[in-house]
């Protein structure tokens, strides 16, 4: 049976009634957004990943590949915008194959709200789909319970406010690659700075008809601060409480070691036609 | 199923017996501020070169309905200092009320003193500060909340700008640029670009600062749905406040929904 | 199928319902229902030397994701002889409940006020400590929710630091990290100014190596540790940052420091 296994959801509901706190998922509290230009369209994103009040990762790539000219920005729950658009991919690109026709951003964004709208929110995936394709250049925005809209800028995450506040004193039609890029970078150090969920550095990428550019890292305004004194120890420092070599030829007592002859046949396992 | 849609949402009776009712008769001695009823929303609030610039919509919510849209929420103390209301509306009614009294009470006593040494006799905007700020945590631990957040903007006993905040709970701070509920997300970032620190806003002009506040009102109507785009704006200088509660938004730009056709896969 | 039966006895998870998940709020409380507290995040730190006492805390006050202002200090002069506490003496760092601890702050400050008055000479860092304990420990079902470090000098000219929980319990120690990022800090401390897990190398076997000894750590080195662990604690905690502000308490009086931390 494809899909998720819920086979533990009795004995986690009852651990749950008795006390047993639910496990913390890491989010990325995030600042993402989207913005469409003359000829392409650009998303960004900030890189702090949170569980809870601490930063689990200082920077982390919420920008998702979906094919080479779709790609995503993620908030939510890290595992879920990472899977999600994973999985999305992988349809995609089989879906591509077997059409013989270049992916489609429509197409992308209706399977991505099909996917959430079946897990009722429960996925906790909110992201910013951007891409170009024969039909044109297209934005979108999904939310984990599946609904979605198409708008010209876009923003999402706990810093989408302060993204939107740049966008809406600065925004105007009809912008230029390098404006929309200046913009989208700005808006996420709007977040950055005044979003805690928000943080780091900058990541952008590019898409136009010819091709996709990831700028990974484009601004990084929070370089962490050198320390001041060392914290090297001098070896021996930390006390060994007890001591076992194992040496290599006594490694078959504890697991069974099979040395394998390189054959220099060519019957290696077929890869690829 | 049951037609009555008072029973509708309610627990079924002949699964859980009669429902309860008593936890509706106030049964406690006194009843008190329990949740906001009609709201104000934002307040924001910059310093610049010479003073302080405070704005809010004139516009009341009763929930989700607009209920009252030209309900004046910035009020002048003393012809000194402003105070800008968000939150409960009937709160804020009382604490005006208070705070005329206050000013009527100053004005008769700290008269001597005022010819003495000019306006410092007089409460300013930092004391006034104080004031509410110790009036808000002596009603939380009463468990009697004033449900407001207000912003307190003059000057202080210095001379130099002043622009400071109050809670329900009593927690006060100040902050070159402050903006209240919405306007704390969606506000604050537009006004941190101009005024990050005290020397920023210290180089703000007023003209400068002004524009600023109606960027930030502007955005706080697109984006925040208990808005509206009547609102009130304060400018004090030690030349005293200039208050005008009838201003319109101007320059708002909807173009843009012109050129957007639904929300997905639809082209007409 | 007991899954679409209209019998809600039928439908639930098949654990018995005493173990149901709680999903409402306890009988008889209303749903909405004023809480006094909130958490504004921050992070504070002191460390007593041979002749001097440094406390720290970071200048953001915070609400939920957002930042309420980036200068709020945590760190007071208690009990000078004016409002510009010029002639202060001690030192009190608070955090967690930005509005308990003004109002901690203030009572305590002019408890000690009064004492200097009444006495001609200002409160030894002790008897403050033991006030400060009484005082916490009189809000005993409705606390200040603080975490207070108070620093100063000794009879003998020595750094003190007492730490307190928010009920009162109290100890002098020879650091302490309070606050959001305290589990982040003091492990740290305990590492470098009281050299717990380090061992002189080669001393011993097993558990008969060595300790290293303890030596007083000089101003210039507690300052260094104390900006390094804000440095450390920003990275990692999203409350904590804006500006480090410290304050050295010397037999020369109390001098303050303001730095930059990052903002993000």
């Amino acid at each position: 049976m494809p899909g998720f296994d819920f086979s533990n959801y009795n004995r986690n509901a009852a651990l749950h009634a008795r006390g047993v706190p639910l496990p913390k998922a890491t989010s990325t509290g995030t600042t993402i957004v989207g913005c469409i230009f003359e000829g392409g369209v650009v998303i960004a994103a900030d890189t702090r990943a949170t569980s809870g009040p601490i930063v689990a990762d200082k920077n982390c790539e919420k920008l998702h590949y979906i094919s080479p000219n779709i790609w995503c920005a993620g908030a939510g729950t890290a595992a879920d915008t990472e899977f999600t658009t994973a999985l999305i991919s992988s349809q995609l690109e089989l879906h591509s194959l077997s059409t013989g026709r270049k992916p489609r951003v429509v197409t992308c964004m209706t399977m991505l709200k099909q996917h959430l709208f079946r897990y009722q929110g429960h996925i906790g995936a909110y992201l910013v789909v951007a891409g170009v394709d024969p039909t044109g250049t297209h934005l979108f925005t999904v939310h984990a319970h599946g609904s979605t809209d198409k708008l010209p800028y876009v923003t999402m995450g706990s810093g989408s406010l302060a993204a939107m506040s740049v966008f809406e004193t600065q925004w105007k039609p009809q912008l230029t690659q390098d404006e929309a890029v200046a913009l989208c970078s700005e808006a996420i150090q709007s977040g950055i700075f005044n979003d805690l969920g928000s943080g780091s550095n900058v990541d952008v990428a590019i898409i136009t008809d010819k091709k996709t550019t990831l700028k990974r890292n484009y601004i990084k305004p929070n370089e962490r601060v050198p320390k001041l004194k060392s914290y090297i120890f001098k070896r021996g420092t930390t006390a060994v409480l007890n001591e076992k070599i194992i040496r290599k030829e006594d490694l078959g007592n504890f697991v069974s070691v099979h040395e394998l002859a390189v054959e220099e046949t060519g019957d290696k396992m077929e890869v690829d036609a | 199923m049951d037609h009555r849609p008072q029973a509708w949402g309610r627990p079924r009776d002949d699964v859980y017996g009669a429902y309860d009712y008593s936890y509706l008769q106030s049964g406690g001695p006194k009843q008190m501020t329990q949740s906001p009823v009609v709201t104000g929303t934002s307040v924001i609030g910059i310093k610049f070169k010479d003073g302080v610039i405070l704005a809010a919509d004139n516009l009341a919510s009763y929930g989700s309905l607009a209920r009252f849209t030209d309900v004046k929420r910035l009020r002048v103390f003393l012809g000194t200092s402003v105070v800008g209301f968000g939150g409960d509306v009937s709160d804020m009614q009382y604490l005006d009320r208070h705070l005329n009294e206050l000013a009527i009470d100053e004005s008769y006593e700290g008269g001597g003193a005022q010819e003495e040494h000019g306006e410092k006799g007089k409460l300013n905007a930092a004391n006034l500060h104080t004031y509410l700020h110790k009036l808000m945590y002596r009603r939380r631990n009463d468990f009697d909340p004033l449900w407001n957040q207000v912003l307190v903007a003059g000057l202080d006993a210095a001379g130099k700008p002043h622009l400071s905040s109050v809670d329900l709970r009593g927690t006060a701070f100040t902050s070159p640029s402050l903006a209240t509920g919405f306007g704390a997300a969606l506000a604050q970032p537009i006004m941190r670009k101009y005024a990050a620190t005290e020397e920023d806003a210290a180089r703000l002009t007023r003209d400068q600062a002004v524009k600023v506040v109606q960027d930030c009102m502007k955005v706080l109507y697109y984006r925040d749905a208990r808005s509206l785009d009547k609102y009130s704006i304060a400018v004090v200088t030690k030349d005293g406040v200039e208050l005008k509660e009838d201003e319109q938004l101007e320059k708002q730009s909807w173009a843009f929904a012109e050129q957007i056709r639904g929300y997905g896969t639809q082209t007409v | 199928m007991a899954m679409f039966s209209q019998n809600p006895l039928m439908n639930g998870p098949n654990y018995s319902f005493s173990d149901a998940p709680k999903t409402s709020a306890p009988e008889g409380s209303r749903e909405h229902r004023f809480d006094p507290y909130t958490d504004n995040g921050g992070s504070t730190l002191a460390i007593a030397g041979a002749d001097f006492a440094i406390m720290a805390g970071d200048t953001r006050l915070t609400s939920g994701y957002s930042i309420n202002s980036r200068h709020h200090p945590k760190v007071f002069k208690i009990g000078g002889t004016t409002a510009d506490q010029h002639d202060a003496t001690i030192v009190l760092s608070v955090v967690g409940f930005a509005a308990d601890g003004e109002a901690l702050k203030e009572r305590l400050d002019s408890i000690c006020k009064m004492y200097r008055y009444r006495h001609g000479k200002p409160m030894s860092v002790k008897a403050c400590a033991q006030r400060l304990s009484t005082i916490l420990y009189q809000k005993r079902f409705f606390p200040y929710y603080a975490y207070a470090i108070l620093g100063g000098l000794d009879e003998a000219g020595k750094g003190a630091v007492y730490s307190y929980d928010p009920v009162g319990s109290y100890e002098r120690e020879q650091c302490r990290a309070g606050g959001a990022a305290a589990s982040l800090i003091m492990p740290f401390l305990d590492n470098q100014v009281n050299f717990k897990n380090q061992y002189v190398p080669g001393s011993g076997e097993g558990h008969a190596l060595q300790e290293r000894e303890r030596r007083p750590l000089s101003r210039n080195e507690v300052e260094i540790l104390v900006k390094d662990a804000f440095d450390g604690a920003v990275e990692r905690h999203i409350e904590v940052g804006d500006g480090l502000q410290m304050m050295v308490i010397t037999s020369n009086g109390v001098e303050e420091i303001l730095l930059p931390l990052k903002k993000d």
